[in-house]
């Protein structure tokens, strides 16, 4: 498979059409965020996007996972500009009313939907749909609203409910390095929804700190094999955003 | 933050520091424990340094123990709560698919949360208020459902003085009949599953000047100091 190098952000998510559905790694926060490829969309000015991330659209309000001498950045800027029809996620908002986050006050206004799934539910519908899984039952939900019109089954005298894989079109991911087959190195916990996103979306799209030559990567620090990554686009030395 | 004190109370009730502090007495040496945000992230403070305990955060770490004040440190090296907890020996890192597969696997042993309300049958709420019809579920039901031993650290009411410890819960359910142990500002009760209809709160302790009477007050259910005989 030939990896695609950009050399820009746009270049980079230039065949992305509005009613995609785009997931955004990381896991809130700044670090495994693909922050650059997510200011490139909001810039792109596509419409009615479905949007997948975990927790999303609280960093702006609250400086969740963001160094407090920058200013965050976060699910948020999709939804000023209002280019999102729905979001799928487990943490859309803080807990503080005060000020209200940008997804809140879309939702409220009437112009997203906004869709709540537990944070193991979301990942594993992640990781069945690039496993070739269509469904799996988890005991995560029983008795609750997000149990509302799912299969239940008993196992072993346990209540599992059924959910669903969850694919996408474009995966918009982050790693520190790729070599140039797509092998990602991550550091840390910017690992989070990375990896498993890589391998559901159609495209998945890697923003990195640095693209080395092959075997810069110690095979045995592969995060994510470079089969699931199609394009890199590496960032600028220095970037002072995190 | 200082104490609350609500017309009516016979004493101080305890600040969050000291309930995090009491919670952490609860959490077996050699345990694996995973801290939601908020009072519960305190517990962190009142551990030795060399305890056996290892803190989970679900997005990818486990084995962390002090934080850098807010908003310094590494984004790299974050917990759930989205601070960026010190680098120390026998940390690990990992992708959230293996997290979950560690909380919903049961390999975690002991989680601390946070909670709006809680039922006497050990039913907790703690994800939506629902006047406001958007909320935020985060790693807290699977935690809730699958950990073995659920600890609720909450102040005893509302900001209103309405009880939180209640019959049934009015709030959308994070998960059925899981909670263990609630620890507040004014009591630490436990819950005992004898049987399926049979869930009784025991009164274990009082803060400092409270008695059985005075937490019973705030309480909406029945608060046992001795369980009834079977």
């Amino acid at each position: 498979m030939k990896i695609q190098i950009c050399k820009t952000y746009d270049e980079a998510i230039s065949d992305i059409k509005s009613n995609s559905t785009i997931m955004i790694g990381g896991f809130g926060g700044a670090g495994g965020q693909p922050t650059r490829l997510m200011l490139a969309l909001r810039d792109s000015g596509l419409k009615n996007l479905t949007l997948i991330g975990n927790v999303a659209g609280i960093s702006k309000t609250t400086g969740y996972g963001w160094p407090s001498n920058i200013e965050p950045i976060d699910h948020g800027i999709f939804f000023e500009s209002n280019q999102v029809k729905k979001i799928v996620c487990s943490f859309p908002v803080p807990g503080t009313t005060k000020p209200l986050s940008d997804i809140e006050k879309s939702w409220k206004e009437g112009l997203c939907e906004v869709e709540i799934i537990p944070q193991g539910t979301l990942i594993e519908k992640i990781r069945s749909a690039g496993a070739g899984i269509p469904a799996f039952y988890t005991p995560t939900g029983v008795g609750t609203p997000v149990a509302e019109g799912k299969e239940q089954r008993a196992f072993h005298g346990r209540t599992y409910l059924l959910e669903f894989a969850l694919p996408a079109d474009y995966a918009l991911i982050r790693a520190h390095r790729a070599d140039t087959f797509g092998n990602l190195e991550y550091v840390g916990t910017s690992r989070s929804f990375n990896p498993a996103m890589a391998t559901a979306g159609k495209v998945t799209i890697a923003e990195v700190d640095k693209i080395v030559a092959p075997g810069k990567i110690n095979p045995e620090r592969v995060g994510t094999p470079g089969i699931y990554v199609n394009r890199l686009i590496e960032r600028e030395a220095g970037d002072p955003l995190p | 933050m200082s104490p609350k004190h609500y017309r009516g109370d016979p004493a101080p009730r305890s600040s969050r520091e000291d309930i995090a502090k009491k919670a952490a007495r609860y959490l077996p040496q050699g345990s694996a424990v995973n801290l939601g945000i908020g009072i519960p992230a305190l517990c962190a403070n009142y551990l030795p340094k060399n305890t056996s305990i290892r803190y989970h955060a679900e997005n990818g770490l486990l084995g962390y123990q002090e934080l850098w004040p807010k908003g310094e440190g590494n984004p790299n090296i974050m917990d759930a709560g989205g601070n960026f907890p010190k680098p120390i020996a026998g940390m690990a890192f990992f992708d959230s698919v293996e997290s979950f597969n560690m909380i919903r696997g049961g390999h975690i042993d002991v989680t601390v949360l946070g909670a709006l309300q809680v039922s006497k049958n050990g039913d907790i709420a703690n994800w939506m208020i629902s006047s406001r019809g958007i909320g935020s579920i985060g790693g807290a039901m699977d935690l809730a459902e699958n950990t073995p031993t659920v600890i609720v650290t909450m102040e005893h009411t509302t900001t209103n003085n309405e009880p939180k410890i209640v019959g049934n819960c009015s709030y959308p359910l994070t998960s059925k009949g899981c909670v263990n142990l609630i620890v507040t500002d004014v009591a630490i009760i436990e819950v005992i599953y004898s049987d399926i209809d049979n869930i009784q709160l025991l009164l274990k302790e009082t803060a400092p000047g409270w008695t059985k009477t005075d937490v019973q007050k705030i309480t909406a259910v029945e608060l046992f100091q001795h369980l009834p005989k079977a």
